[in-house]
């Protein structure tokens, strides 16, 4: 990821439920920072702990894993 | 082109005519062709989509509306099932249900539909501009035209009324540039006859014509528009791009006043009904406006906010607390024109009964919904009749049924509705329809076609990415031609092109084009949410050739443009940002292959009450098996106290019968006291565990209807349960029924509604309990017409035909006193006497009222044990408790999860022949599984390398869905084997395995990590 001032957060989400919340944030309009990316999956099972050393190793500021 | 006739004279046919192709004709073709029948969709315009099409955004999700249709519109244009019958009118009909013959004139475009391939060069060069009628004449389009960009037939037509050629005899510009020849100036309307074994007539409605209100001043005053017109005004893809602006001037208004039932409500029209879709369309509006540009105020002026719809109040509730959207009690006799400066003012009596005038620089009338006048004359040429208001006339309980038999009707055709409402009516009509031509099914179907699919293992990534503005819901803050660009630039990326619309038809034939021509061999989407379009382009990629797996969609209008509105250039580097990350993973990507297993054709019904006997019994009709599930030892549920409805139905008579059609219909077993405690399995073969009695039972089905209903709220409040003389409307339903005697003696009732509806904490309306007040108020009145009935409302939410019985109590001197939330009534008890001090809100004055009976209107509540069901089942519940549906607008009736579907007051609240639609709508659904003998299962699933694998059963610990399991595969070879219908992909078995021998398809390790790395 590229570095910048901002911080950057990288957020795993489940395709079921924060993946559609981010979309309701979407529909609705809700505004908020974009320094934030998404990486959908199906399930946040899918999520082992060397995604999260690797996003942070390449230069993630924070994490969110959500599902 | 006559039809051959397929089937001998005696029988049915299997197919089915629908005349009429909006949102509710489009949903009937889509599941009745689903269902294993042919469809004949009838159109009189040029093109369908009907009124739709034409909106900008729904309520109450503000989704854009276009966006929605597209993956209908684009699985309608693509079925091999459905004849689209598009500038098509009907002559007439012939024959006896199960055999109808229909003529249609297939009208002459002087366009030849097989050649025209919409490349729109003829419409440029067309010299003659006449006002566009899609944009509501606020515009100007060519005399060879398509209606929208994605507007289905894909084919031009030419307007003959105003083509020079055809006027004048001169011209034939678009002959000669047209190089397909597609323009033939002499072709002529063609007369065809087609064998038909029901029709569904679903014409939808005409806005009210609002120069018939000389007062507002429409067509006189620029500025005064009709809500209509106001759509095409906020559509990114209407005559502004989606700017607001006044049509005097082209300055942006900063105060627009909307003023509701204009054409409704309006005895002096011949409208007595209300439109039952204005409100919230106003709402809707309004916000729509302040997200546009907060400075705009926004003034609704109304006579009571009709939010009876599911999360209707909420919506209403946050355009008043987010978006300053203001409502004003008030109806507006005319609008004065202000000539110097092209405002317009309007005077209404504020409440402190001064008339008070505002000056507004728009004025937008929210225009009525009439009978569609071609609908009225086709009806009653084949002989329907038609009802007071000009509707078709229907069946009380059987609200598709026309009264001819096999003849159906839906959406606002019936009467009028929004669209989740015209949707499940839709699915209503289709399974009726069906039901009556079960034995048919399949007899006229084509198979789905196949497709040659092309090998690419061992071609480099030659990656395809096309970036859609979405109209500007995208473009108006993304820079689309510099996230394009941006694409080229990326390794493998091969073609990139940018687009108005991704998703419209001309759009996909152009992804197939760029596929072929360019030897692509993945595909990359930047435009909305996988959840909602992936399927769209998959199916389009099939099409082309290619594995669908093989594509990749980068969000960037749901998680960019839209939420990103303020930072432009974030969000460009955002959007530019996730293509990167898309298209390193489509590098990666591989072809997958979805496997087909049976589908066990049975049902499983929860709930025995009205919407789960109905839907049984319906399954039945369809030549299904079904099981009913009932958790009490009687079936029938609230219908059975619900004794008459205020169009002279009587559900409680309607139950019994029905409760003895299920009983003695052998397809159908009944379980009672009986409960679901688990079901497993995936869409198509699914196995419930049910406690009958306390045994354990196991059944296998293939689909599931959840109806497990709701019931009356129990009020704590006004002195319920404290004097028996204080009782709810269901309580009191049942003493006229029961006891008429009693009731003769009542003098004085007061009715209080809203008892546990629209407030803080239970944010929704019970729709019912307004209808069910006046209807309880004119029985008593026939009962004794002397007796004073007063009903305390907030807002009487009698929409649609209901607003007639409305009328009539007024007329019959029921009394109404209107409070406000923060003024509710109080009921005291003084000796015997119950006194109701309520603080009139149009008075604005406190009222005291003596009465012999206080009725409290209680809210209809969820089951309580709804949640246990639904935690059992995996299903969600929305914010009141209520099953909550995969989309409130367009799959009303399904659940998110594959072959789960709802009706019924399980689902919210409704009155008793909305139930009986949508239970019969759930089955039309589910039958879209169910007639299928096999289905297909997703590729997306998890693979076990042998090799890796180790079978140390991590895996099978870690699966939910007991998906995979070590299992002997040979003589002293053990392994996790996966069983593939009922992996869902979610990848936990990918986590739990320690030697990575388990691997997800479509999200391996490595396919993440190219994102991460990006």
């Amino acid at each position: 990821m590229a570095s910048d001032e901002q911080p950057q957060i990288l957020a795993f989400v489940c395709n079921w439920c924060a993946y559609a919340g981010a979309d309701l944030a979407g529909v609705s309009r809700i505004q908020y920072p974009s320094n934030v990316r998404l990486i959908r999956v199906m399930c946040t099972g899918r999520v082992n702990h060397g995604f999260l050393l690797r996003a942070f190793l390449k230069g993630a500021d924070g994490l969110l894993v959500s599902g | 082109m006559t039809q051959k006739r397929l089937t001998p004279h005696t029988e049915k046919t299997g197919s089915i005519a629908i005349i009429g192709s909006g949102i509710a004709g489009i949903q009937t073709a889509l599941d009745i062709a689903n269902s294993g029948f042919r469809v004949h969709l009838v159109e009189e315009k040029a093109n369908v989509g009907g009124v739709m099409a034409q909106l900008d955004k729904t309520f109450p999700t503000n989704d854009c509306s276009s966006c929605m249709m597209g993956p209908k519109l684009a699985e309608l244009a693509n079925h091999p099932n459905i004849d689209i019958f598009a500038y098509t009118d009907v002559l007439s009909l012939e024959g006896e249900p199960g055999r109808f013959q229909l003529t249609l004139k297939k009208k002459a475009r002087a366009v030849d539909p097989e050649r025209c391939v919409a490349c729109n060069i003829c419409a440029e060069k067309c010299p003659q501009k006449v006002s566009d009628p899609f944009n509501l004449n606020l515009n100007q389009r060519k005399a060879i035209y398509i209606p929208y960009p994605q507007a289905v037939p894909l084919v031009y037509t030419i307007d003959k009324e105003h083509c020079t050629y055809f006027t004048k005899g001169k011209c034939r510009v678009c002959e000669k540039v047209c190089k397909n020849k597609a323009v033939i100036f002499d072709q002529e309307d063609e007369i065809v006859t087609l064998d038909t074994g029901a029709l569904i007539l679903a014409g939808g409605f005409e806005p009210f014509d609002a120069r018939r209100k000389g007062e507002y001043g429409y067509g006189r005053w620029p500025n005064v528009l009709t809500s209509l017109e106001y759509e095409r005004i906020l559509s990114a893809a209407g005559p502004f791009q989606g700017h607001i602006q006044r049509l005097s001037d082209g300055k942006i208004p900063r105060r627009i006043a909307w003023i509701q039932c204009v054409g409704s409500r309006d005895s002096h029209m011949g409208n007595d009904y209300c439109s039952a879709v204005c409100c919230m369309s106003a709402t809707k509006q309004a916000m729509i406006t302040k997200e546009h540009d907060r400075d705009i105020d926004t003034s609704i002026f109304f006579i009571d906010i009709r939010a009876h719809g599911k999360g209707f109040d909420r919506f209403y509730e946050r355009s008043e607390s987010e978006n300053d959207v203001r409502y004003v009690r008030s109806l507006i006799s005319r609008v004065i024109p202000n000539p110097e400066d092209d405002t317009l003012s309007i005077s209404y009596a504020g409440p402190d009964h001064h008339l008070q005038e505002e000056t507004y620089d728009m004025v937008v009338l929210s225009v009525g919904l009439c009978p569609n006048a071609s609908t009225a004359q086709l009806a009653k040429r084949i002989g329907v009749q038609l009802n007071e208001h000009g509707f078709c006339a229907s069946d009380p309980l059987d609200v598709v049924a026309t009264s001819k038999p096999g003849i159906f009707v839906c959406g606002a055709a019936q009467g009028p509705k929004d669209i989740p409402d015209s949707v499940q009516q839709g699915s209503s009509a289709a399974a009726q329809a069906t039901a009556l031509l079960a034995d048919t099914r399949g007899s006229l179907v084509t198979a789905p076609s196949s497709h040659v699919e092309r090998n690419v293992s061992g071609e480099e990534p030659c990656i395809g990415v096309f970036v859609c503005h979405c109209g500007i819901n995208i473009a108006g803050v993304v820079d689309v031609e510099a996230v394009a660009e941006f694409a080229r630039t990326l390794p493998n990326v091969k073609y990139v092109t940018h687009c108005m619309f991704a998703c419209s038809t001309d759009q996909l034939q152009e992804i197939k084009q760029a596929i072929r021509d360019h030897n692509l061999n993945r595909v990359v989407v930047a435009s909305c949410t996988p959840r909602t379009h992936e399927p769209l382009f998959r199916n389009t990629l099939r099409e082309a050739g290619l594995n669908p797996y093989l594509f990749e969609l980068a969000n960037i209008r749901e998680q960019d443009a839209w939420v990103h509105r303020a930072e432009p250039e974030a969000a460009t580097h955002k959007a530019k940002e996730l293509v990167r990350m898309s298209v390193s993973r489509s590098r990666l990507l591989e072809p997958l292959y979805e496997t087909s297993y049976e589908v066990v054709q049975a049902a499983l019904v929860i709930g025995g009450g009205l919407a789960g006997l109905s839907a049984a019994l319906s399954f039945a009709e369809q030549g299904f098996k079904a099981t009913l599930v009932e958790r009490t030892a009687e079936l029938g549920g609230n219908a059975r106290t619900l004794y008459y409805t205020e169009d002279g139905a009587n559900p409680a008579l309607y139950v019994q019968d029905l409760i003895q059609k299920v009983e003695n219909q052998p397809l159908i077993t009944v379980y009672k006291e009986a409960q679901v405690v688990s079901i497993t399995g995936s869409c198509g073969n699914y196995t419930s565990n049910i406690s009958v009695k306390d045994q354990s039972q196991a059944i296998s089905h293939g689909v599931v209807v959840v109806a497990t209903g709701g019931q009356e709220h129990k009020p704590a409040e006004y002195l319920y349960g404290q004097h028996p003389r204080i009782i709810t409307q269901k309580e009191f339903e049942d003493l006229l029924n029961s006891e008429p005697d009693k009731a003769k003696q009542l003098q004085r009732v007061a009715m209080i509604q809203c008892v546990g509806s629209r407030e803080p904490e239970y944010l929704y309306c019970s729709r019912v309990c307004c209808t069910a007040a006046i209807k309880n108020s004119l029985k008593l009145k026939t009962i004794n017409p002397n007796a004073q009935i007063s009903i305390l409302y907030r807002d009487i939410r009698t929409f649609g035909f209901k607003e007639t019985t409305y009328l009539k109590a007024r007329r019959q001197g029921v009394r109404f006193y209107r409070f406000e939330l923060d003024h509710k009534p109080r009921v005291n008890r003084q000796d015997d006497t119950l006194m109701v001090s309520v603080f009139d809100a149009q008075l604005q004055a406190a009222v005291q009222l003596q009465a012999d009976l206080v009725v409290l209107s209680a809210a209809i509540r969820p089951r309580p044990e709804s949640q246990e069901l639904a935690d059992a089942m995996r299903l969600p519940l929305d914010e009141d408790g209520f099953f909550m549906e995969a989309h409130p607008k367009l799959r009303p009736l399904d659940f998110a999860t594959p072959g789960f579907y709802l009706c019924g007051l399980a689902q919210g609240p409704k009155f008793a022949n909305e139930s009986i639609a949508q239970a019969r709508g759930a089955v039309s659904r589910a039958v879209t599984v169910l007639s299928k003998k096999k289905i297909v299962a997703e590729g997306m699933i998890n693979r076990v390398d042998a090799e890796l694998c180790r079978a140390c059963g991590e895996c099978e610990k870690a699966c939910c869905f007991e998906a995979i399991n070590v299992t002997q595969v040979a003589e002293g070879r053990t392994q996790a084997v996966v069983t593939e219908a009922l992996c869902t992909g979610c990848g936990v078995c990918n986590v739990a395995c320690p030697t990575g021998a388990a691997s997800l398809s479509h999200f391996k390790d490595e396919q993440i990590n190219r994102m991460i790395d990006d």
